[in-house]
């Protein structure tokens, strides 16, 4: 096993996914197999090749104009909300 | 029968008013309620929404307008908003989401007069090779229940092969068109990243994703891709660039087109499979073109490559899963920590809460730079070898997928298995390049794709061969038993 139950709990907090007891053992199996199989890549020379983020040579993130586009929707965006009060998200308490 | 026909006579039918589009409509609803529960490809159905398209669509023609998608049915993947309509994108999580607006794919095939039927059954947020992770049961293969349609757009392929749809719209990420187009015996086409908008598509891996068209022939898509493509503001990395008249480019002999027979795509294929790729290339010869065998030999490092990129942006995007603004949130959270991890550990299913974790892996503090910086490099070497090959050939040729059809079931529980089934697909989404999938043959009674990649915005290249191809065969034509 290339990955530990510690260290799938602490990839699983720092994801913000709670994980089972059942499922823990699952994921320790399956996540070892597939950073075994990604492990191929080590043994590939890359030297001084550019990582590669974007797809198409040369294309570069636009900027739009700072000016207003959208108008305000937030009764129909917070009709999907699971808690809403007075046009605010309900969370529970943050601050004691 | 009316779904027997092509996209060009359905709108002949509807010109001529043979029929209207609230007939049309009707003929498929009713495919629909008869065939789907077995299938379980849409999970969705508009049927009220359709009528209403469709009814629009009348007047519009009435009025004197016409377009080749005027009054056509479609089906839409869940993964695309839809303004009104549930958008679960196959998850607990979005399983009450309602979309609050319409993605730009959907607002142009809109524009364009199409009649919205319904959604289509997925693979969880698109993670998937064979329709299992979705929150909504497996889709059935129409060819032969027992077997996967493929995936992640694997209601999508299943309907269009079922003729449920004269066409459904898709999304490929990693093969996610073209695997579940060739084993469900339809045309699949994933276009250059940016070609068409991603706006409202919900995100995967934001640097692969592209979405496309499942059809019965490359016409047919043609005329789809038309409508889908261009330039959007509201996407980022949309290509801002003219889009070809598709249709208009079908004609064009293959004299002269040199094709690349990608030599590591045979690497470990049955012969009978690989039998069929070579029947296809003879067609191609007769047809004109010159066949040369070609190697890219990078191209077996795709998978380990993508499983570091895509899972680390699939960690990325799903942070919006959080149990606040929309989507599933968990009963009785105790504090912030617990809502989040519990509306997530809850409302994610097991393969996107793995990919999540991979990614997460991948990209944390120690891990970085020995996996999705050292991805990130392989992924150049990966699209210099596809530049290298496109200075010598037009388009490159293989087979979609190692095999036909596998069971329902049968590589669920391995991960490392299931990726493999992308061998194939995911080397043109690492480079950005369009990809199209065709019926070539059937093994075991099961359909089989031949796949052709070209270089950035070659798609009315692509579609014309593929065109050719069907003109000079009629494995497009095959429907299966029982949906004829």
């Amino acid at each position: 096993m290339s990955l530990t139950r510690q260290d799938v709990e602490k990839i699983a907090h720092l994801a913000r996914l709670s994980i089972t007891e059942q499922e823990m053992p699952v994921y320790v199996t399956s996540l070892s197999s597939i950073v075994d199989f990604v492990d191929e890549l080590s043994r590939v020379q890359t030297g001084t090749v550019e990582p590669m983020a974007h797809p198409l040579d040369g294309q570069q993130q636009r900027l739009r104009a700072d000016v207003l586009s959208e108008s305000d929707n937030h009764t129909k965006y917070q009709a999907n909300a699971p808690a809403v009060q007075g046009g605010l998200y309900v969370v529970p308490r943050v601050i004691e | 029968m009316l779904h027997t026909l092509s996209i060009g006579e359905l709108g002949r039918t509807l010109s001529e008013r043979r029929i209207s589009s609230v007939e049309l409509a009707r003929h498929f609803l009713a495919r629909i309620e008869r065939l789907n529960p077995a299938l379980n490809a849409l999970i969705t159905l508009t049927a009220e929404r359709a009528l209403a398209d469709a009814a629009a669509a009348d007047a519009r023609r009435a009025s004197g307008e016409e377009g080749p998608l005027l009054g056509i049915p479609l089906i839409h993947k869940d993964i695309f908003c839809t303004d009104g309509v549930r958008t679960s994108c196959g998850s607990r999580m979005l399983d009450n989401f309602i979309a609050p607006y319409d993605a730009t794919v959907v607002a142009k095939l809109k524009a364009a007069g199409v009649v919205m039927l319904g959604k289509a059954n997925m693979d969880e947020f698109a993670m998937g090779s064979s329709n299992e992770t979705s929150y909504y049961g497996p889709v059935k293969n129409p060819w032969d229940r027992t077997k996967v349609p493929g995936g992640s757009s694997g209601g999508s392929a299943a309907a269009t092969a079922a003729r449920l749809a004269p066409f459904a719209t898709g999304t490929d990420t990693g093969g996610s068109i073209r695997q579940p187009a060739a084993l469900t015996g339809v045309t699949g086409v994933k276009p250059t990243y940016g070609r068409v908008s991603r706006y409202g598509m919900i995100a995967f891996a934001s640097s692969l994703d592209q979405a496309g068209v499942f059809a019965h022939s490359a016409a047919d898509a043609a005329i789809v891709l038309q409508a889908m493509a261009g330039f959007d503001p509201r996407d980022s990395t949309s290509i801002d660039a003219p889009v070809p008249d598709y249709p208009a480019g079908l004609g064009k002999p293959l004299t002269g087109l040199k094709i690349g027979l990608l030599r590591e795509f045979f690497d470990g294929l049955e012969a009978r499979n690989a039998a069929l790729i070579h029947d296809a290339l003879k067609i191609y010869r007769s047809l004109g073109a010159q066949t040369v065998e070609v190697s890219l030999p990078h191209l077996p490092l795709s998978v380990p490559t993508y499983y570091v990129v895509a899972p680390a942006e699939c960690s990325s995007n799903l942070s919006r899963f959080d149990g606040v603004r929309f989507g599933y949130r968990c009963e009785n959270p105790k504090d912030l920590l617990d809502l989040y991890t519990r509306s997530r550990g809850e409302g994610f299913g097991a393969e996107v809460k793995r990919r999540i974790m991979t990614g997460t892996y991948v990209l944390s503090a120690g891990y970085f730079d020995a996996y999705y910086l050292k991805a990130q490099k392989v992924r150049r070497l990966i699209t210099d070898d596809f530049r290298a090959a496109f200075a010598q050939v037009d388009l490159l040729i293989g087979p979609t997928t190692p095999t036909p059809a596998f069971d329902i079931g049968a590589k669920i529980n391995d991960p490392v298995t299931m990726y493999l089934n992308d061998i194939y697909t995911i080397g043109a989404n690492l480079a950005g390049l369009p990809g199209l999938s065709l019926p070539c043959g059937f093994v075991d009674e099961l359909p089989m794709g031949l796949q052709l990649i070209g270089p950035h915005f070659s798609e009315a290249k692509l579609l014309n061969a593929a065109h050719q191809f069907q003109q000079a065969t009629d494995w497009h034509r095959q429907a299966p038993r029982g949906y004829e």
